[in-house]
């Protein structure tokens, strides 16, 4: 469902050119579940941020769901990210004065769905990660793993095709980040196509197919037949 | 993907919640600015009131005739010559009431004249004219009567005088009667002004009228200062103005050397210039809602660059760059909106309090200030936004969320 075609993504940095990305190709199915993995620079949030479409390529094709969607209008790339695509960051990226429940809101409401049909959505949603005793606390009245869960939900809200999670673990302990993985994992279980970059090789072995990054390019790809590795 | 505007409206309004500071100050700032035109407009439209108020209490139905032509009148020969105008005399005066359609007529003159009695002196403003001018301004007499009615020109040695001079001069002693001294010529105590009697340019509690022949012989002048003509009725005072005109023409040699106006077109002109000046202040104070309005734009731009994580978000969950713009300019409507209407509140207690402190001064905020400062403040939050939203819905989301 996701295919990039000779993708390039060069920064121009004063009168340098920085290639993050470097002519990457690569094909991920519905429903898989991938670890990126690679050294700090190599490109894995540059990636992860074009197949996400927060981001553009410099040359080269990104077919999603066999659509180019490199073409798109900034609004129709809205409307996929808002359908298609959930996003987790490392800094969880929490609304500060809007609760729980309204962050988790918040990607109905952009894609305007009546409050009636919000409402059962953001409940389920939060009770499905066991966030119900908390819908109604602000970010800062919740621990680091709440915060993430919370953040999930709100990725997942819309029920999108793909996750993409960018060191969902890398601002928690370890025990919170378990619990943040067990929950991206469940949500793989279910169908929804998952990527995780990662600094952790322990996180990143348990992907099915591990992708390996350095200098912009994609110097291993490598399918772990064993699927979840338990710890 | 159209957010619902009632989501919309909530989410600006929770951000505006959420900064609580820099809300406050904003919607000071707004609010200054609406009060201050609300309050300086009932300022310049209490004057026109007041004024009007003032001149129809001159009078009903009166032509002003004074010496010399009004410059807008153009020239004349005889300006052209240098010639100084004829006066105006109590001929004139005596002449102007043999008019089917004239009421009554009042010459004045006026001058200032030392005053004493007994020991107590003062310098007070003296009016000379008829027993007529009683009727024709609406006066009261609070004690005694008023000038007695005689022929024009007969100089008799009487005086009315106003209740803040029977005060200074009389304390609590009977003024009726009395003699006083005005000049080197004295003058008997026949009547004491009602204190009610205030209208423009004459303060009858602190003057002294006398007849208008003494008035002459004591300020050494043929000469009067204006000549007051009531009509019989409003259709009485067009015709009354030109049979005016025609007569003095013809005692003058005819020389067009009078001015005569009616009560109606000094309000005219009165209520052209103070509603000018309503619109001059009504300007100048909305200048303070385009401060508003500069204000507004910065505190948006720090506000969009504080919270550009938040609209990197907003991006990847999926709002596009026309979202991003609604929101800012949502949040920007909002707070000019609020501010305004505290500025009204603030402005309307104001022009209350202007009203109580001075109950003859009628100050309302005219109907088209207040709207105007509304839009104006609605207008001005929304275009100075703008710029601010536009750089919202420019930001590369992935800058805005690494924080870079
Ligand atoms: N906006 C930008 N402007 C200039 N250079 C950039 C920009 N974004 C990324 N880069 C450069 O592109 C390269 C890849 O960056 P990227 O953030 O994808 O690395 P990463 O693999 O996610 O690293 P990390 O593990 O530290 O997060 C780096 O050399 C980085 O400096
Ligand atoms: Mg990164």
């Amino acid at each position: 469902m996701i295919s990039l075609q000779h993708i390039h993504r060069d920064f121009q940095v004063g009168d340098q050119v920085v290639h993050a990305l470097d002519e990457v190709n690569l094909e991920i199915s519905a429903g898989e579940y991938v670890s990126i993995m690679g050294p700090s620079g190599s490109g894995k949030s540059t990636l992860l941020n074009l197949i996400g479409l927060l981001d553009r390529p410099s040359d080269g094709h990104y077919l999603l769901n066999s659509e180019d969607v490199t073409t798109l209008s900034d609004k129709e790339q809205a409307e996929t990210r808002n359908r298609q695509i959930g996003f987790v960051f490392q800094a969880f990226h929490l609304v500060p004065r809007l609760t729980a429940a309204e962050n988790v809101e918040l990607p109905l409401m952009l894609a305007g769905m009546p409050p009636e049909e919000r409402k059962p959505r953001v409940t389920q949603t939060l009770e499905s990660l066991g966030l119900t005793d908390r819908a109604h606390h602000k970010p800062d009245q919740l621990s680091g793993g709440q915060r993430q869960r919370v953040a999930i939900a709100r990725a997942t809200v819309t029920e999108p095709k793909v996750l993409l999670a960018d060191e969902p673990t890398g601002n928690l302990d370890h025990k919170s980040g378990d619990d943040v993985i067990n929950v991206l994992e469940s949500l793989n279980n279910k169908g929804i196509t998952l990527l995780v970059v990662t600094h952790d090789h322990e996180l990143g072995e348990r992907a099915q197919r591990q992708l390996k990054m350095r200098d912009g390019c994609i110097v291993s790809n490598q399918l772990n037949t064993t699927g979840h590795a338990s710890l | 993907m159209h957010p619902y505007n009632r989501d919309v409206s909530l989410f600006a309004w929770r951000a505006l919640r959420g900064y609580p500071t820099r809300t406050i100050l904003m919607l000071i700032a707004m609010a200054i600015g609406v009060a201050a035109v609300v309050m300086l407009t009932s300022l310049g439209e209490g004057a026109r009131r007041y004024v009007t108020n003032e001149f129809a209490s001159l009078g009903t139905n009166l032509i002003i005739v004074f010496p010399g032509r009004s410059e807008t009148a153009g020239v004349n020969p005889s300006t052209m010559m240098g010639e100084t105008p004829r006066d105006l005399t109590l001929d004139d005066a005596l002449a102007l009431t043999r008019n089917y359609n004239v009421q009554r007529i009042a010459p004045i003159n006026v001058g200032a004249a030392d005053v004493s009695w007994q020991n107590k002196k003062r310098e007070i403003a003296i009016i000379g004219t008829n027993h007529e001018m009683l009727a024709i301004r609406h006066w009261q007499v609070a004690q005694g009567k008023f000038l007695p009615e005689t022929d024009l020109d007969r100089a008799t040695s009487v005086c009315v005088i106003g209740s803040k001079i029977r005060q200074e001069l009389f304390g609590p002693q009977r003024a009726l009667g009395k003699w006083l001294r005005i000049g080197d010529r004295r003058f008997r105590v026949i009547g004491i002004m009602g204190s009610e009697g205030r209208s423009i340019g004459v303060d009858v509690e602190d003057t002294i009228m006398i007849p208008v022949a003494s008035a002459q012989q004591l300020f050494n002048t043929p000469s009067l200062f204006r000549i007051l003509v009531e009509a019989k009725s409003r259709d009485a005072i067009e015709p009354v103005k030109q049979f005016v005109i025609d007569t003095l023409q013809k005692r003058h040699q005819g020389e067009k050397d009078v001015t005569v106006v009616t009560q109606d077109a000094v309000l005219a002109t009165f209520d052209r210039i103070l509603g000018a000046l309503t619109y001059a202040v009504g300007g100048i104070a909305a200048i303070s809602l385009f401060v508003a309005g500069i204000m507004i734009m910065n505190v948006m731009l720090i506000a969009v660059s504080q919270r550009t994580a938040e609209i990197g978000l907003l991006k990847a969950l999926g709002a596009a760059q026309r979202q991003i713009v609604i929101l800012i300019l949502v949040e920007a409507l909002l707070l000019s909106a609020l501010g305004a209407t505290a500025g009204l509140i603030v402005g309307q207690l104001g022009s209350m309090l202007i009203r109580h402190a001075f109950p003859l001064f009628p100050a309302y905020a005219p109907a088209w200030a207040i709207a105007t400062a509304i839009l104006v403040a609605l207008l001005t939050g929304l275009l100075f936004s703008l710029l601010p939203a536009r750089r919202a819905a420019k930001l590369d989301p992935v800058t805005a969320l690494s924080g870079r």
